[in-house]
């Protein structure tokens, strides 16, 4: 499955996380996952949140610099193993990966989420 | 005094030295005779008006700076007593100590003459509605613009600084079709309208723009004409000698100096000898005309260089000053190197993936070292969510800039709003160094 992201650009300073998931909660976003690619410098906020559309503008009207990317999406069971067997697929056939990142959900499931420039094509393997 | 469309624009080379030279003649009479600060000057170098016979000769004459000006607050370097004087100007500096201005009504005159040839220069006319953005008061930017304004006949709104909500509101409804501010503050307007939701700039009936009082970039000029719909121009202009008007924008990119009221002349930084045309140094002025505060040879302390001739873009003939690509005391020595915050400016204005005018330079010693650091905003536009897009930009950021001013900085890439333009002049430099 297709799944949106919302990723938000943060100064990697003392407090400049906070404002950004405050700003979401006092609108009635929720945050459903959070990962924070990191740098010395800066981080990028990845988050599936319940309506990335309207966390983007009011973001933005924050000040915040933000952008909406659409991801692969794979359910799995929570075990060991099932990253590698998804993982050996899409490089048995060619297809690369820029990030990828996973969350369990309380069902005991979880979900893989996969950036690639080849989204379609790795959505149709991992069907 | 000739009306602002005179024949002095395309005087020949010939009569304009013939009438710089009567009116340089006179002037250091005047002073040698008025002026006591600069008469001892005068005497130590060992110079007399006598020795002054056409304009090829002031270069015999002694400079004059800031310093001086400084030293002799308030009303040392008035050539006229306050019978004559009909205002005073005055401009702070960065180390608080004010310098003054004093002028007659016919200097009052002159500068007005100086803004209407300028405003002339950008294609105004009489049937304009001129919005004055610029500060009314002790700054001479706010009262130069009106005076001038109504020198050519135009409708001149004196909106001064502030109230952004308000001016919008004024400039819409009254169908400004002019606007004078500083470039920063212009920029800041456009990004109002844009941010506005019950403003587009089709409300606006803009069509010229004369921006002065700071430093600005080419890459900002562009901006900001996209932004508010109108040819921008630059006007230059310092209080010291008069204020906005001195040399003004022809749409090319040099500035026409009103060389027959103020003569230019750029030298070394360091031998303070002349520089030939097209060498860049700093820009000295000598008022021709001026009976409250006439000022010989006044360093500028802005880096441009000049040029004589016809001009290709406009056919006038009075000479041409370059933009003024730094002042000598903005620079900054960084590791030993000489950096203007313009260089940069220019450098990241080019790249669309930023918010380019939106930057602030942080300069700090860390040991013995001296590090500076680039703060500038991105363009939401080109943001992406991977690693290796920002590092892309940084690295591009940072070749732009090694390259422009020859030493490394670090880049860091802000959010929109985090470097925010002031409503006046922005600062753009923060120098955290303590110098023993
Ligand atoms: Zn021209």
């Amino acid at each position: 499955m297709i799944i949106n992201q919302l990723a938000v650009y943060s100064q990697n300073e003392v407090g400049k996380l906070l404002p950004i998931i405050k700003t979401l909660g006092m609108n009635g976003i929720n945050i459903e996952s959070l990962n924070i690619a990191d740098t010395p410098e800066y981080g990028i906020v990845r988050m599936l949140t319940s309506d990335n559309v309207k966390a983007q503008q009011i973001l933005s009207e924050k000040g915040f610099i933000s952008t909406i990317t659409s991801l692969v999406g794979v359910e799995v069971k929570d075990e060991a193993g099932e990253l590698s067997k998804t993982l050996e697929t899409l490089a048995k056939n060619g297809i690369d990966i820029e990030y990828i990142y996973s969350y369990s959900r309380k069902d005991g499931k979880a979900l893989i989420l996969i950036k690639t420039d080849k989204i379609k094509e790795a959505e149709d393997l991992l069907k | 005094m000739e009306k602002y469309n005179t024949d002095v624009m395309t005087m020949s080379r010939e009569d304009m030295e013939k009438l710089q030279s009567e009116r340089l003649v006179e002037e250091i009479k005047y002073v040698y005779e008025n002026q006591k600060a600069y008469r001892a000057k005068m005497d130590e170098a060992g110079v007399k008006p006598e020795d002054i016979k056409s304009i090829k000769d002031i270069t015999k004459l002694p400079f004059t700076t800031k310093h001086d000006l400084r030293e002799n607050y308030p009303f040392g370097f008035f050539a006229c007593s306050m019978k004559d004087i009909v205002r005073i100007h005055a401009s702070s500096g960065t180390t608080g100590k004010l310098t003054t201005v004093g002028y007659t009504q016919r200097d009052l005159d002159d500068w007005s003459e100086a803004f209407a040839r300028s405003l002339a220069i950008a294609g105004v006319t009489k049937d304009d509605i001129i919005h004055i953005s610029y500060g009314y008061g002790l700054f001479t930017g706010g009262l130069g613009a009106h005076y001038g304004g109504e020198m050519m006949g135009c409708a001149v709104v004196p909106c001064g600084t502030g109230n952004t909500q308000r001016q919008l509101q004024l400039m819409k409804d009254f169908g400004a079709t002019v606007l004078c501010c500083t470039p920063s503050y212009a920029l800041f307007l456009g990004e109002a309208i844009e941010k506005d939701p019950n403003l587009t700039i089709d409300d606006f009936k803009l069509r010229i723009g004369v921006f002065g009082a700071e430093p600005w970039s080419l890459g900002m000029k562009e901006k900001i004409e996209e932004k508010l719909h109108l040819k921008a121009y630059d006007i230059y202009g310092l209080s010291e000698i008069s204020g906005p008007g001195v040399s003004m924008n022809c749409g090319a990119e040099e500035l026409h100096v009103q060389e027959d009221l103020f003569y230019p002349e750029v030298v070394d930084v360091d031998t303070l000898e002349p520089v030939p045309d097209g060498v860049r140094g700093e820009l000295v002025f000598t008022t021709l005309r001026k009976q409250g505060v006439p000022l010989i040879r006044y360093r500028t302390r802005d880096l441009c260089s000049i040029q004589h001739g016809v001009c290709p873009h406009c056919g006038r003939t009075i000479v041409r000053m370059s933009r003024v690509t730094g002042r000598t005391d903005d620079m900054l020595i960084i590791r030993g190197v000489n950096v203007f915050p313009s260089q940069i400016e220019s450098a990241l204005t080019k790249i669309e993936e930023l918010n380019g005018s939106h930057y602030l330079l942080v300069v700090e010693r860390q040991g013995l070292l001296d590090t500076l650091e680039i703060r500038v905003e991105m363009n939401p536009k080109f943001f992406s969510d991977a690693v290796k897009d920002i590092e892309k930009l940084r690295k591009k950021v940072d070749h732009e800039v090694t390259s422009a001013i020859g030493i490394a900085a670090k880049i860091t890439l802000c959010a929109p709003g985090e470097v925010p333009l002031s409503e006046g002049k922005t600062k753009r430099t923060i120098d955290n160094r303590v110098i023993e």
